[in-house]
């Protein structure tokens, strides 16, 4: 078995030299691979919070995704018609500044989270499950009739938004740029699980009775980590629309719910890299399959029948052992 | 808005209701006795679709058609019970959600691989085509006045089923306690198979008889997968009288909404905002709907108490 601290390094190393050599031997559709499989991972990380921590099975995440996606979207529609979002009671004009948009996308994502949490964390199990499933079905259906922005066709966005200091046209300075984010979302995420709020998270989730006999609330600790896992899930919306220059419905559709699911459980449920390995191979499956085979999901649902059924613990997992703390 | 149309769209949504029960039943059936969460429900409704089209366009035969989907379809089941689903009854939803997921992209792409990507269309037989006139004059296709019939029929026969047989008892039993009635000498991966099989079989039904109106096409099961999950969802998981009540308030929740939201924005609002604020809020509804009732009964209206 090999240690995880090894394997970590070596994703993370393998997720800098990967582009950086693409960039010197100008392969730019390589580091745009690179790039999408780095906000899958980001994603992904952001449902482990809620999945890994909290045990909060939620198949319903594409709508943080896709918030994230559509606060983009709408910032920069209206930056790019030059009309204001609202006009009343204030004049809020769009724009085309990342940093504006990725605080928006995180607010609102944060904010649905809580609603939607408040309301679904008074169910558990498969009615946790299904409700989650029925808000992402909502929010897909919702958009799907918003004319406003788009409908079912969704919206384009001709230029991508701009960065201070950079030029995100350039393709490594946005993959840059978005693994960055990653990086300190993933550093968060290591400070979060080993601080007293992580540790009584972890023991929310394995023994709530124990929790709430020493004076803690399973419930409202369970809340703010969907919270947490929606406003990162949100932000890997926003980075992705900004990849396409483009979002539509199918960001909030359950198939992207449960593809965020297969990229943590893939690379291993609660494990600190577990999402970022699981988003990089299944990226990486999705090019080299998708290239020998029109029908590479028969591959892609058998690899993952065989993980489910024989590799409890995902890649992560079969590489370093199962981790002795399991429920 | 006439009383014709509100009939009408009543019966139209009793026709949907009925044949998400099909669904939900099977669905309901399968997490009450074996706690499972089977996200492939939906590729058996397709596959059942798939062989009625194929044996009608071979034979011309609809009756044989429909019998070939149940067929297809419980065979599917037992096959995917037996290799897959089994391995997944002790462990916890997370791993059945993902493991069924996996199902899906198999059944869906080998369905496309099989049948390509063009859709099937499946025709409803002479004798069954053309509208009835009702009682107050109001025309209307027999092919779903006979839909409607025959899915309370099943629900009828289900519910004898359940609570008339010993298989019912069985059924019911392995609900509350399995591992007593294993200890009692029923042979549980047996009656598990078997409550796998009917509920696939029910499912193929539903895909055969639903895929004479509408085309017969790979990806068609996930949205009444879905439609089916809120259906056992707000009926109470595990309840059969709970599918039954859940799915007709689906299907008159979902027709109802779409012609008559829009109508009542009308009243407040202007033509084209009406339309599409209406039209907005009538796709969310049954959502609504299932989020209302867990909140107000967190385990479904006739849902055991978790």
């Amino acid at each position: 078995m090999i240690r995880e601290g090894v394997v970590n390094a070596f994703i993370l190393a393998l997720l800098v030299a990967v582009p950086v050599w693409a960039h010197f031997n100008d392969e730019p559709f390589t580091i745009t691979l690179a790039t999408r499989a780095v906000i899958f991972a980001l994603a992904a990380v952001g449902l482990n919070i809620a999945l890994g921590l909290g045990g909060l099975v939620s198949l319903g995440h594409a709508v943080f995704f896709g918030i994230g996606g559509y606060a983009m979207g709408i910032l920069a529609h209206h930056a790019q018609t030059f009309t204001p979002v609202i006009e009343w009671p204030l004049v809020i004009e769009g724009t085309k500044s990342m940093p504006i948009i990725w605080l928006v996308a995180v607010t609102t994502s944060a904010l649905a989270a809580l609603v939607i949490g408040f309301l679904s964390l008074r169910t558990a199990g498969v009615y946790f499950i299904m409700i989650t499933l029925a808000f992402g079905q909502m929010f897909y259906y919702f958009t799907i009739s918003w004319t406003a922005y788009g409908g079912e066709d969704g919206l384009s966005i001709y230029v991508r938004n701009s960065f201070p200091g950079l030029n995100t046209l350039v393709p490594i300075q946005f993959f840059g740029l978005c693994l960055t984010a990653l990086v300190i979302v993933l550093l968060m995420n290591a400070l979060m699980a080993r601080s007293a709020f992580g540790l009584a998270l972890n023991a929310a989730r394995q023994v709530p009775q124990r929790v709430e006999a020493v004076g803690l609330d399973p419930k409202r600790m369970k809340l703010v980590a969907l919270v947490i896992s929606g406003a990162v899930t949100g932000l890997a919306g926003a980075l992705f629309a900004d990849l396409n220059r483009f979002v539509s419905p199918t960001m909030f559709s359950w198939q992207m719910s449960g593809e965020i699911m297969v990229f943590v459980i893939l690379g291993g449920v609660a494990r600190l890299f577990g999402p970022v390995t699981g988003a990089l191979v299944f990226v990486m499956l999705e090019h080299f399959l998708g290239g020998l085979s029109d029908y590479w999901h028969i591959y892609l649902g058998a690899l993952l029948l065989l993980i489910v059924l024989f590799a409890r613990g995902g890649i992560i997992g079969l590489l370093c052992g199962r981790q002795a703390v399991h429920d | 808005m006439s009383l014709i149309l509100i009939i009408e769209q009543v019966l139209n949504g009793l026709q949907l209701g009925v044949m998400l029960f099909l669904m939900a039943a099977g669905l309901t059936l399968i997490f009450g006795v074996m706690g499972l969460i089977n996200l492939t429900h939906g590729s058996l409704y397709m596959i059942g679709a798939f062989a009625a089209a194929a044996v009608a366009s071979l034979t011309g035969s609809f009756l044989l058609a429909l019998i070939a989907a149940m067929a297809a379809a419980a065979m599917a089941g037992v096959l995917v019970e037996t290799l897959v689903i089994r391995r997944l009854y002790d462990r916890d939803h997370l791993d059945q959600v993902l493991a069924t997921f996996a199902l899906i992209l198999i059944f869906s792409e080998g369905t496309r691989w099989v049948f390509g990507s063009f859709p099937l269309f499946l025709d409803i037989p002479d004798q069954l085509s053309g509208p009835v006139t009702l009682p107050g004059g109001i025309q209307y296709p027999l092919y779903r006045l006979v839909l409607i019939v025959v899915g309370l029929a099943i629900a009828l026969g289900l519910g004898a089923l359940i609570t008339k047989t010993r298989l019912g008892i069985q059924i019911r039993a392995g609900e509350n306690d399995r591992e007593i009635i294993a200890a009692l000498g029923v042979d549980i991966s047996r009656l598990y198979t078997f409550v796998f099989a009917l509920g696939a079989g029910l499912a193929g039904l539903a895909g055969a008889l639903v895929g004479a109106i509408q085309s017969v096409q790979v990806g068609m099961g996930e949205p009444v997968l879905i439609l089916a999950f809120v259906v056992i969802v707000i009926g109470g998981i595990g309840s059969i009288k709970g599918a039954l009540i859940g799915a007709i308030l689906v299907g008159l929740t979902d027709t109802l909404g779409g012609i008559f939201l829009p109508e009542l924005f009308d009243l407040f609002t202007d033509r084209a905002t009406a339309t599409s604020a209406g039209s907005a809020l009538a796709s969310m509804s049954i959502y609504i709907l299932m989020g209302a009732v867990l909140i107000w009964r967190p385990s479904g209206l006739f849902g055991l108490r978790a």
